[in-house]
């Protein structure tokens, strides 16, 4: 089982539009249709980050 | 005028730098494709970040896509997830075509396809392919350029002609390594445009309001699909065009020529995990499009590409509009120098090297790239003088669904070469022809429905009452459905498949790995540069 996998997560969120297709809650006044595909950006940076590291430390 | 300016004297500073770029690191040996055409492959963690934003966040996007959330709203907004999904795929896609083309001293993904699948055919084909998606993606660049012109009250075609001529030079001399440092310079300006416009919407009562200005007029609309969410039967059309223009990213020339120029496989992966930084300043460039609706700005002429520009010169002082101006205007001609850089790789290795002049020399394959770089660009300059920019714009719509058909060779190639060769080739044909008479058949409807043109007026095909579906998603269907078929069909009849060239280790291979040295023994008929920098400077 490869660290590899849990690219899965920043692959799929962005995906799931019927979820995140709605307006509350909102964050500073923004829908959440919005604030949440900009969230996923953070998400994506932070899980990537882990893969590389585990990677790194880890064998393959 | 200040802000006219501005703009002026900030781009003309920043070409000043595109010529020093010549000097810049400069390597043992200046004259080869290897050194001009992916910067000697040795860029790191963050001359790679730069260049890669400075190409794949284009102008065009950071014009276009506030242009769409202002024109319709939450549609316009699937640029942002498609550029989050790109980033994990980059991580799994791109360090494996690093290293196969870092072994065998590929500078772009047809000559990929050539040694995977043993077939010069194949890779003029896809090398053809590249060409045709990437000169209209060139000429919208200009347009956006062109927009920000218009708004900063510059009349004519000249000023455009000035810039280009300008990059071109820039190009010509310093290769690669001229975007890369105008896309670092570019950057700060970027930044000075995000800081500057979070200020006025802070101060024009933020988000809450904008969104509710926008809410107003949104819903008001006549056109059935514009509002703050997405329609019901709007959600296919959104998820396909994700996936649809995220695949596609993988296959256009330019986003490739930025990932072979990296120093090693660390640097993708590192880069991969700041690449998301670019997203959120797309996303906040995509909620300026919101916020313009309720500062009511109006488009210059009804085009929606001066929507941003017209935003800040409504709420930035002038000499911060200038900035504003700038960074756009920079942004259109870094990809600009970084596509025909890459369609030119494309013609001189597929197509000039294999057809044309068998053993061309290094320098001379520098010096082919340099002139069809020019040609690019003044090709694509031509285009929008010369015709409508209605043309440029379709053109593109129609180079994403194109370029998406060479993705069975140049990404699932990676992974396997079961693929038969006249297979590839036929199910690209295929993919193509299935395209382009979708695309044929889409009308434009203006917002009451009414048909303003008959013909390539969107990318979106209709099913019914699940809304639409990217045609390109279509296309690469019965394309791979053709391939597979085909592969099989083949295989049975014994028709002798290409020889594959690589190795699975190659896929792996880093920049010090020890299989690198051997190869130009163990692999003959292949480019004999000794993969590129590092063999020369023990790097």
């Amino acid at each position: 089982m490869s660290w590899r996998w849990l690219l899965v997560v920043p692959l799929v969120l962005p995906l799931l539009v019927t979820v995140y297709n709605r307006t509350e809650p909102r964050l500073w006044g923004v829908p959440f249709f919005y604030w949440a595909q900009m969230a996923c950006a953070l998400i994506a940076m932070v899980t990537i980050t882990l893969v590389f590291q585990l990677e790194k430390r880890g064998p393959r | 005028m200040t802000d006219i300016w501005f703009f002026a004297a900030l781009t003309l500073a920043m070409l000043g730098l595109g010529f020093a770029a010549a000097r810049w690191r400069r390597p043992a040996r200046p004259h080869s494709l290897e050194e001009w055409g992916v910067g000697g492959r040795a860029f790191g963690n963050w001359v790679t970040w730069f260049l890669l934003g400075g190409s794949m966040y284009t102008a065009y996007t950071f014009v276009a896509v506030p242009a769409a959330t202002y024109g319709v709203g939450a549609i316009g907004f699937f640029a942002v997830p498609f550029a989050v999904i790109t980033t994990p795929m980059m991580y799994l896609i791109s360090t494996r075509a690093w290293s196969v083309s870092h072994v065998h001293g590929f500078v772009t993904s047809a000559e990929f396809a050539r040694a995977r699948f043993g077939s010069r055919g194949l890779a003029a084909l896809i090398a053809l392919t590249g060409i045709a998606a990437t000169m209209p993606y060139i000429a919208v660049q200009l347009i956006a350029l062109q927009a920000i012109l218009k708004s900063a009250g510059v009349p004519g075609e000249w000023p455009l002609l000035v810039a280009v001529v300008a990059v071109s030079l820039c190009t010509f001399r310093s290769g690669l390594r001229a975007p890369a440092l105008l896309s670092i310079a570019k950057d700060v300006l970027l930044v000075w445009l995000v800081l500057s416009m979070a200020m006025v919407v802070a101060w024009s009562g933020g988000w809450r309001v904008a969104f509710e200005r926008a809410d107003r007029r949104l819903a008001f609309d006549a056109s059935p699909v514009s509002g703050l969410l997405l329609p019901d039967n709007g959600r296919l059309g959104y998820f396909t065009l994700i996936i649809g223009s995220a695949l596609a990213i993988f296959a256009y020339p330019h986003a490739v020529t930025g990932i072979l120029a990296a120093k090693d496989r660390a640097t993708i992966k590192r880069n991969a995990a700041a690449m998301p930084l670019y997203c959120l300043a797309l996303g906040f460039m995509a909620l300026l499009g919101i916020f313009a609706i309720g500062q009511g700005v109006r488009p210059v002429g009804g085009d929606l590409n001066t929507v941003m520009p017209q935003l800040f010169d409504v709420t930035l002082p002038a000499w911060s509009a200038g900035i504003a101006y700038a960074a756009i205007g920079v942004a259109a001609l870094i990809p600009a120098a970084v596509m025909s850089i890459a369609a030119a790789n494309l013609f001189t290795r597929s197509i000039y090297r294999e057809y044309l002049r068998r053993n061309a020399s290094e320098a001379e394959e520098a010096t082919v790239s340099r002139y069809t770089s020019l040609l690019m660009k003044f090709g694509a300059v031509a285009c929008i003088v010369a015709f409508d920019q209605q043309l440029s714009i379709e053109l593109q719509l129609i180079g994403g669904v194109v370029i998406l058909q060479t993705l069975p060779a140049v990404v699932a190639g990676l992974w396997t070469s079961w693929f038969h060769r006249f297979a590839l080739a036929g199910g690209l044909l295929g993919g193509l022809a299935v395209g382009m008479l979708m695309l044929y058949q889409v009308p434009q409807r203006a917002a009451d429905g009414r048909i303003v043109k008959a013909h390539f007026g969107g990318s979106s095909w209709p099913v019914g009452a699940l809304g639409s579906v990217y045609i390109g998603l279509i296309a690469l269907a019965v394309n791979v459905a053709v391939v597979v078929v085909a592969t099989m069909a083949f295989k049975a009849m014994r028709v002798p498949a290409g020889r594959d060239l690589t190795r699975p280790e190659d896929y792996l291979a880093d920049g010090d790995s020890p299989s690198l040295q051997r190869l130009d023994i163990l692999v003959d008929g292949l480019p004999r540069a000794k993969v590129g920098a590092h063999a020369k400077d023990g790097g």
